[in-house]
């Protein structure tokens, strides 16, 4: 795609969106043309869910134009952002799961006649639509009975019936596989060629080379730059977004290779044998060592989270020993493994880890304090002490303990959760996408803590979907496929990425992995 | 009960292998109904073996009859707690209704000019605490329970006493009867309470307000994103609510051909657990008007049989309903837990 001849369908100039205390959008131009899929790129707290939301109309602006088709335009709230042809899908699918997916699709703008609504269309009529999507499933079942992947693509064709203009795709690929990925880019592709303006958000640089035409790059709340996606190396790229030397990212790769060899000769802390549960994991053997990280490689669904949450003891397992130190133990609850120092940092930040509303100080204080019991509250001098200390170690942003968490970021956030279960010197941590929707910066850093933690004596469980990640940071992997741990590997040379997708895509179970 | 244990935990185990494959579930979402239809049916046919006259056509008419003031209110209940959200005012609502009614028609005001009036004002007060609700973001435990006791305090302060009615139209609507077989013969009151139930169903099923309804009780943050008119539509719930309790309290003082102030107290917890037993989840977002009548004929029945056996304690009305309430709320924890 050359320099669009055609006129943009959307110009924003000058954006400016102030919040108490912070400039989130400071002066910034965005432009989008028909017919091309346009990146958004920046850090975590960069300004794109704020230009996002600007643009569906969910915050008002303090300053600066939109123009839509020309026409200067004030959008004043999502229903207004839709009749002006500007449709969303956000990183959390926003539908109603109780609702049958023709229902998601049309719901607001049902066909009817006399106020009656007719069924039989949208039922045909969503069918049609998922069908134009490569989807066939049925629609008359409710949302919920799909997973996540299906329900964006029920998401975007929601979007894309109800406005060909421009369509906006926030962070849609988080939690897709790659063979869902695949098909939202052939869908984006079809769209596209229709003429459609789609603005695309997504952390997996790969994604963004593959898929769009040109990017725009912001940082800090500042327009950084427009470039065509072909011309702008992906190493300078990077830099643009984080504004300094990718030295951080490299730096670690050496540490991690270096820490890789050690740990055979370790004391384990936890022995799994034939631990299960129904409908979860199939019984597996897994031994963690001291100053060890374990990777957990798979698929979306392959059974990761539920491994883990057994280990914790957030679900209970039905079958198999557990030992810890080699003593046997049985994880009913969470607080047992808490008292034998095992921590779990969880998949769900916003739903099963962070507390919005209260500060950075107290969400990191959480843990420690339910683990001496709330009868001996920690001291607040005690309390800022260690706050401090986490927040410039982990550089959390802002450095503000007292500011309420839900204004932060997500890598921040992120960095908030790991802090809590940080301070309560666990032996064992287990961390489940820690870096999931996250940007580039805040990634190498939280790689290089749990590095650093491993080579300190700590035992870290890795959760990721992301295989490059888990090989650069783990002595030894275990492959995960259709709810069964399928093969150990220790990590060295002749293990990469292509030899675990083949274990994944061939699903051979090596011996002794499962019972 | 046996329902839900027949729920073949095999297709769950499937879905967990292939996450992509849907789910198939069957029925999930009638669960609950069903398991109250069930109960009802175990109740009656107990009750016609037990009993001699309990097969009477009659048995079942009367249960709305009896209970067409509840299930009236129930209705509008229904549309609350499918958004989410709760009414505590709607007895305290009809206490208001009941006892202007009757000074209205006792001053002699034109029963035409007073019933809208009345179930205008029910209206009224129910989209008031709707924009509270929703415009200050109040929790609707609060902003009801603040209306409850408006309401109340006004009918108390109108008057303390039981007010007679004899006012011409009232009087013909209490005596009339509309027959429906040789034997049979009901009410206008329970004619216009199955009307509500009718009516609130193709509401639900069939117009976009009753799709709304269900959009908010799903996610109401969804339903913003979607460009659904939540404010609209949450105000309107318990405008639907007031409404009906007004209208609640309308077919009382036509039952009972008087108005009493301290009418219709515990009405709102009588029509909430009705709700519940009959499937509609209080989180929002699931159930059925039918399941609300449902709930409302385990009422009744219960109090039927109480009635039929003549040495039982009216207070063992209560004791079910307590025990029946557990158990569905079991239920519907066990049925939700499935169907993450």
């Amino acid at each position: 795609m050359g320099e669009p001849t055609t006129k943009p369908v959307l110009e924003m100039t000058g954006i400016r969106k102030v919040f108490p205390g912070v400039v989130a959008l400071d002066g910034v131009d965005f432009r989008l043309f028909p017919g091309e899929v346009h990146a958004l790129m920046g850090e975590n707290g960069a300004g794109k869910s704020t230009l996002i939301k600007v643009l569906t109309g969910v915050y008002d602006i303090d300053g600066g134009d939109i123009l839509l088709g020309g026409d200067e335009v004030h959008i004043a709230g999502p229903l207004a952002a839709q009749k002006a042809g500007i449709s969303t899908v956000y990183q959390e699918v926003n539908l109603c799961t109780n609702l049958t997916v023709a229902e998601n699709i049309f719901i607001g703008r049902e066909p009817r006649t006399f106020g009656k609504i007719r069924w039989g269309v949208i039922r045909k009529r969503a069918a049609e639509l998922l069908e134009r999507l490569d989807l066939n499933i049925d629609v008359s079942a409710p949302l919920s009975t799909y997973s996540l992947a299906i329900q964006q693509m029920v998401a975007i064709a929601r979007a894309v019936d109800i406005s060909a203009r421009v369509v906006i795709l926030d962070e849609p690929t988080s939690s897709l596989d790659a063979s869902e990925v695949e098909q939202l880019f052939r869908v984006m592709r079809r769209l596209k060629a229709d003429g459609v303006a789609i603005l695309f958000v997504s952390h997996f640089l790969d994604q963004i080379y593959e898929i769009s035409d040109r990017l725009t790059v912001l940082r800090n709340g500042q327009l950084i730059g427009e470039y065509r996606t072909a011309e702008l190396p992906q190493v300078q790229l990077v830099e643009k977004m984080i504004g300094k030397e990718l030295a951080t990212l490299e730096g670690l790769e050496d540490k991690a290779l270096r820490s890789r060899t050690k740990s055979a000769a370790a004391e384990p802390i936890l022995q799994a044998k034939g631990v299960g549960r129904t409908g979860a994991i199939a019984p597996f053997d897994l031994t963690i060592h001291r100053g060890e990280v374990v990777g957990l490689a798979g698929l979306l669904g392959s059974g990761r989270t539920e491994l883990a949450r057994l280990l914790f003891g957030a679900d209970k397992a039905d079958t198999g020993e557990l030992s810890i130190d080699g003593k046997p133990v049985t994880l009913r609850d969470p607080q047992v493994a808490m008292r034998r120092g095992i921590a779990f940092s969880s998949e769900n930040r916003r739903t099963e880890g962070i507390i919005g509303d209260l500060s950075v100080r107290e969400n990191i204080i959480l843990a420690l304090q339910a683990a001496r019991g709330w009868t001996r509250p920690i001291p607040r001098r005690k309390q800022d002490e260690i706050v401090e200390k986490y927040i410039k170690a982990l550089q959390i942003r802002p450095a503000d303990p007292e500011r309420p968490v839900r204004n932060l970021s997500g890598g921040n956030q992120q960095k908030v959760l790991l802090a809590r279960w940080l301070i309560t010197e666990p032996r064992l941590l287990i961390i489940d996408e820690p870096t999931r929707g996250i940007d580039v910066g805040a990634k190498a850093e939280i790689q290089k803590l749990v590095a650093e933690l491993s080579d300190g004596g700590m035992a870290v469980l890795f959760v990721s979907a992301e295989l490059e990640e888990v090989l650069r940071l783990s002595h030894k992997i275990a492959v995960l496929r259709d709810r069964r741990l399928i093969e150990e590997l220790d990590n060295g040379a002749g293990v990469d990425a292509e030899r675990i997708m083949q274990t994944i895509a061939s699903g051979q179970t090596a011996s002794g992995a499962t019972s | 009960m046996t329902t839900i244990d027949a729920t073949p935990p095999s297709t769950n185990q499937k879905a967990a292998v292939n996450p992509r494959r849907r789910v198939y579930r069957p029925n999930t979402k009638y669960i609950p109904i069903l398991a109250t239809l069930a109960l009802l049916i175990v109740m009656y046919v107990s009750g016609i073996a037990n009993y001699r006259n309990f097969d009477q056509p009659s048995v079942v008419v009367n249960l709305f009859r009896d209970n067409a003031v509840l299930l009236v209110v129930t209705v509008g209940m229904t549309f609350v707690i499918l958004t989410g959200g709760i009414d505590l005012s709607v007895g305290a609502v009809i206490s208001l209704t009941t006892t202007l009614t009757a000074t209205l028609l006792q001053g002699g005001w034109p029963p035409l000019l007073v019933l809208p009036l009345v179930l205008l004002l029910g209206a009224l007060l129910g989209a008031g605490m709707g924009a509270v609700i929703h415009y200050f973001k109040v929790e609707p435990f609060i902003a009801t329970l603040a209306g409850l006791f408006l309401a109340r305090g006004l009918a108390l302060f109108i008057n303390q006493e039981s007010i007679p009615i004899r006012d011409k139209l009232w009087t013909t609507l209490s005596d009339m009867r509309i027959p429906l077989g040789e034997h049979t013969r009901t009410t206008p009151t329970a004619v216009v309470a199955l009307s509500a139930v009718l009516i609130a169903a193709a509401v639900l099923a069939w117009t976009r307000f009753g799709r709304n309804v269900y959009a908010i009780g799903g996610s109401a943050d969804s339903a913003l994103l979607m460009g659904l008119p939540v404010a609209r539509t949450r105000i309107a719930v318990y405008t639907v609510s007031g409404f009906c309790a007004a209208l609640g309290g309308v077919l009382y003082t036509i039952n009972s051909t008087s108005g009493h102030a301290l009418q219709g107290s515990g009405t709102e917890l009588d029509a909430i657990a009705s709700c519940v037993i009959g499937g509609v989840l209080l989180t929002g977002g699931a159930g059925y008007v039918f399941g609300s009548l449902l709930g409302v004929l385990v009422y009744g029945m219960i109090g039927t049989i109480i009635n039929f056996q003549g040495d039982l304690n009216s207070a063992w009305t209560r004791i079910v309903v307590g025990i029946l309430l557990f158990g569905f709320i079991l239920l519907q924890r066990l049925v939700t837990r499935r169907a993450r």
